[in-house]
């Protein structure tokens, strides 16, 4: 039995009288491939925005690693090795696609991981950056546009670079917040590929998806949530047979 | 590493220009307008480090710069305090002032921030108008030092000074701009949400930003009682301070330390010519119609313009 | 300090404050409803009063110069809501520009008063101006009581159409969900402005009632930042019982430290009082 990479427990969160989760309580053991699903409103987003430190003061516990890091800011969560993509892309419009990337791997991979870098200032440490941004560009096929401002992508392009920047942090943990919604078919099974690929490297992936075929092909492990509560747990088989989720979902 | 090197030649050829000037030119209104330019390149530098670099807008530069001017009287009065003391307890209080406003508001929206800017502005207007040992409303009068013999006069001294401030602006607002503080700085703007989930420390990176930029207003400051020989409340927070910090940023550009630059020294020089020919209230409106024009059609600032004229294509 | 000064004192407050709630409720709207970081409102207000003296000199009451003048200003305020949204709120850096742009016209609007009416000084007459009503030790200046009705009688209105009026109600609902608003078939941008357009025809009145309550110079804008901003935001934006609370707590606050420290530190209680609002309870007293 693999330990818990991350334990939420008993987490709710209220917006004034609006119950977004009560009491939602979730393990992700290291390495796994975990999705969830549920109906607009359920509260996926808020329970990521608790995970990630966005939302914080709010009943429960959040353990990473075993690190309690229920009271920690969103960028010290990150560089404990958690990383979030958003489901509205929010692109450093100003920015190039190169200096998107070059901001987590600044300020995560080079200046946490692996500090040696953070001391040089010279033309080689940026050389370094920018080799590994267009590195990490190139596997979202973005590297044609990367000295581009980020203001010119287009939807589709956008969400790559959510994925993208979500990567450049070397993430132990990855959450993805419905990172494929507009791509196409061909778009979507070369994400995914990318991500098994991720998951092969030992990065524990956590999807948030409406996609079905996408979270049930990825998926080791699926939760659905409904009206901020837990309320289907299983393998992606299970899932899709469980007569309570389908009436979430279609009503039936 | 190219970059810097031709920046520190700019930079030492400037000081030696302003140098020599003390030594060549006879006509004492070169050094008052002149002082009063780099005065302003020294304080819309500062404020764009805030303003253009964090996207937070300071609309109390005259609290820094009027606390600045008076904290240096102060120790001047009480203690006969040389000028380097006077300048380190001017930049360290005002820098103090940057980060509690900040402490203050930072984690609200940035037009929270804003709005306590103008709140300190008034309030240390008020503090220095009730404060009889610097002589209240109505000011107080100050004897400069006898001038070291290489300058001609201790005015002259402090044009030279005030160079160097200018330069020690533009080196640090240069460093910041270029460094991954910057980079870091421009992120949080655009998103602080993804900014800060991507590890960038937003709430630090703008306090010290806020510190950094307070500190330097104060320093613009400073030496005002010493240049005028007198100091008094109304003047030392006068709004041109707080709208020129403002508009020469913008006017210049708030992307790179150029753009203050060169919106002081254009704001600056005409402010000059203006108040001298015509009146100092049509001087102040036009600088306002100026800022109002710029952040309408021009958001880029004049450095804006001119990139866009060398590369019409929009890259680098 | 006894305490018939002192209640004197808090009376004087809460008709001060109810004129403070007066022109700070378009700012409440503005600000607190639509998001609009509008640092020209008080220059409005100024504007409005010089309004009001302009027509005074024509013999016209104060009052009536302040109602006749809000259509002007309701266009007025359409069409910079107009602009400001075109040039504006569409652009990602929006934040830092349009500060700038309100506050370029706050300072715009000043000095073209200081060239047109100079930095005197300006006054309006009228029968009720400096009279006051007696009630056995306290002298209540009629102007006061005036301002007070009129102010009351102004919020109150606009509470009663934010909650009662369709227009109202989808104005208020445009600050919480502008996509469900925009769903139900009402165009969020135009009642934007049309809001806006309503908070702007306030400062015609309210600016009249300025010029009732004290002599007007056109500087006088930078003080009533303070003022206006501290009202809207401790009353918890957008919430217009809420400003007439607030405006009542400023007055009374104001009030009492004119009369124990003096006028000199007047000017700071406003601004005193927002910073410990902000640092305390940024959401205000009503605020969500």
């Amino acid at each position: 039995m693999t330990a818990a990479l991350l334990d939420v427990q008993s987490v709710s969160k209220r917006f004034g009288g609006f119950a977004a989760l009560t009491d939602v309580s979730l393990g992700v053991r290291t390495g796994e491939r975990l999705g969830i699903i549920g109906p607009n409103g359920s509260g996926k987003t808020t329970l990521i925005n608790c995970i990630c430190g966005a939302l914080r003061g709010h009943p429960g516990t959040i353990v990473f690693d075993g690190h309690d890091v229920t009271g920690l800011a969103p960028y010290q969560r990150t560089r404990l090795g958690i990383a979030r993509s958003f489901q509205i892309p929010r692109p450093f419009a100003s920015m190039s696609l190169l200096e998107n990337v070059a901001v987590p791997l600044e300020y995560v991979a080079h200046r946490v991981l692996a500090p040696r870098h953070a001391k040089g200032w010279g033309p080689l440490a940026a050389a370094d950056i920018r080799a590994e941004a267009l590195a990490i560009l190139d596997q979202m096929g973005l590297q044609a546009g990367a000295d581009a401002p980020a203001a010119t992508l287009t939807q589709v392009g956008l969400r790559k670079l959510e994925l993208a920047r979500a990567m450049a942090a070397r993430p132990r943990l990855l959450i993805l917040d419905e990172v494929m919604a507009g791509l196409s078919a061909t778009e979507v099974d070369e994400v995914l590929a990318l991500l098994f690929a991720l998951s092969g490297r030992g990065v524990t992936i956590l999807m948030i998806e409406h996609i079905m075929r996408a979270i049930m092909r990825f998926s080791e492990r699926v939760v659905c949530l409904d009206a901020g509560r837990v309320m289907a747990e299983g393998t992606p088989a299970a899932i899709a047979a469980d007569p309570m989720v389908r009436r979430v979902y279609l009503g039936a | 590493m190219r970059g810097w090197l031709k920046f520190g030649i700019g930079a030492a050829a400037l000081l030696g220009i302003a140098l020599a000037a003390t030594q060549a030119v006879d006509n004492e209104y070169f050094f008052f307008a002149g002082y009063v330019v780099l005065q302003f390149i020294v304080l819309a530098t500062a404020w764009n480090i805030l303003g253009g670099y964090a996207g937070y807008v300071n609309f109390g530069s005259a609290a820094f710069f009027g606390i600045g001017a008076y904290v240096a009287v102060a120790l001047f009065k009480a203690f006969e305090a040389p000028l380097a003391a006077q300048l380190a307890a001017a930049m360290a209080v005002t820098g103090l002032m940057g980060f509690a406003v900040g402490a203050l508001t930072m984690r609200l929206r940035g037009v929270f921030f804003s709005i306590a800017t103008v709140a300190i502005a008034v309030i240390c207007e008020t503090l220095v108008v009730n404060w009889a040992f610097v002589g209240g409303a109505r000011g107080t009068a100050v004897l400069q030092p006898p001038a070291p013999a290489l300058f001609g006069s201790y005015t002259r001294m402090l044009f030279v000074a005030m160079a160097l401030f200018a330069v020690l602006a533009v080196t640090v607002a240069r460093y910041i701009e270029t460094s991954w503080i910057g980079r870091g700085l421009r992120a949080l703007r655009d998103s602080e949400e993804a900014a800060e989930s991507l590890g960038v420390p937003t709430l630090n990176l703008k306090l010290f930003a806020a510190t950094a930029s307070g500190a330097l207003m104060g320093l613009a400051g400073a030496p005002l009682a010493l240049y005028m020989n007198y100091i008094e409340p109304t003047s030392a927070f006068s709004l041109n301070y707080a709208v020129s910090a403002l508009a020469m940023p913008i006017v210049g550009g708030t992307g790179s330390w150029l753009g203050p630059v060169i919106g002081a020294l254009l704001l600056g020089s005409t402010q000059q010519i203006v108040t001298v020919t015509v009146s100092s209230e049509l001087n102040v409106l036009v600088v306002g119609l100026l800022l109002v024009a710029f952040v309408v059609m021009a958001p880029q600032g004049i450095v804006g313009l001119l990139r866009r004229l060398a590369w019409p294509r929009g890259a680098k | 300090m006894p305490l018939e000064l002192l209640i004197e004192a808090v009376i004087a407050g809460v008709l001060l404050g109810c004129f403070y709630a007066a022109v700070s409720v378009g700012l409440s709207v503005v600000f607190g409803l639509l998001d609009v970081p509008q640092i020209a409102h008080p220059a409005f207000l100024v504007l409005g009063a010089y309004g009001a003296y302009l027509l005074g000199t024509w013999g016209v009451d104060p009052l009536l110069a302040g109602a006749l003048l809000t259509p002007l200003f309701f266009l007025g305020g359409l069409g910079v809501y107009r602009f400001y949204h075109a040039v504006f709120e569409q652009r990602s850096d929006a934040g830092l520009r349009s500060l700038a742009f309100f506050f370029g016209i706050a300072f715009v609007v000043e000095v073209a008063l200081i060239l047109a009416f100079g930095v005197d000084q300006r006054m309006v007459e009228a029968p009720y101006i400096g009279e006051s009503l007696a009630l056995g030790e306290l002298r209540l200046p009629i102007r006061m009581l005036v301002a007070f009705g009129v102010a009351l009688l102004l919020t109150v209105t606009l509470a009663l159409y934010l909650s009662r009026t369709f227009t109202g109600r989808a104005i208020k609902a445009v600050a919480q969900d502008q996509t469900a608003l925009a769903l139900m078939g009402a165009d969020p941008v135009r009642i934007k402005q049309w809001a806006f357009g309503i908070a702007t025809g306030t400062c015609a009145l309210a600016g009249a009632l300025l010029i009732i309550v004290q002599p007007v110079e056109p500087g006088l804008g930078r003080l009533y930042i303070g003022r206006t901003f501290c009202v809207a935001v401790l009353a918890g934006l957008g919430s217009m019982p809420g400003t007439l609370a607030a405006g009542v707590i400023l007055g009374v606050a104001e009030s009492v430290v004119l009369t124990s420290l003096g006028a000199s530190w007047a000017p700071a209680v406003a601004f005193g009082l927002l910073l410990v609002v902000l640092a305390i309870r940024p959401a205000g007293l009503f605020g969500r």
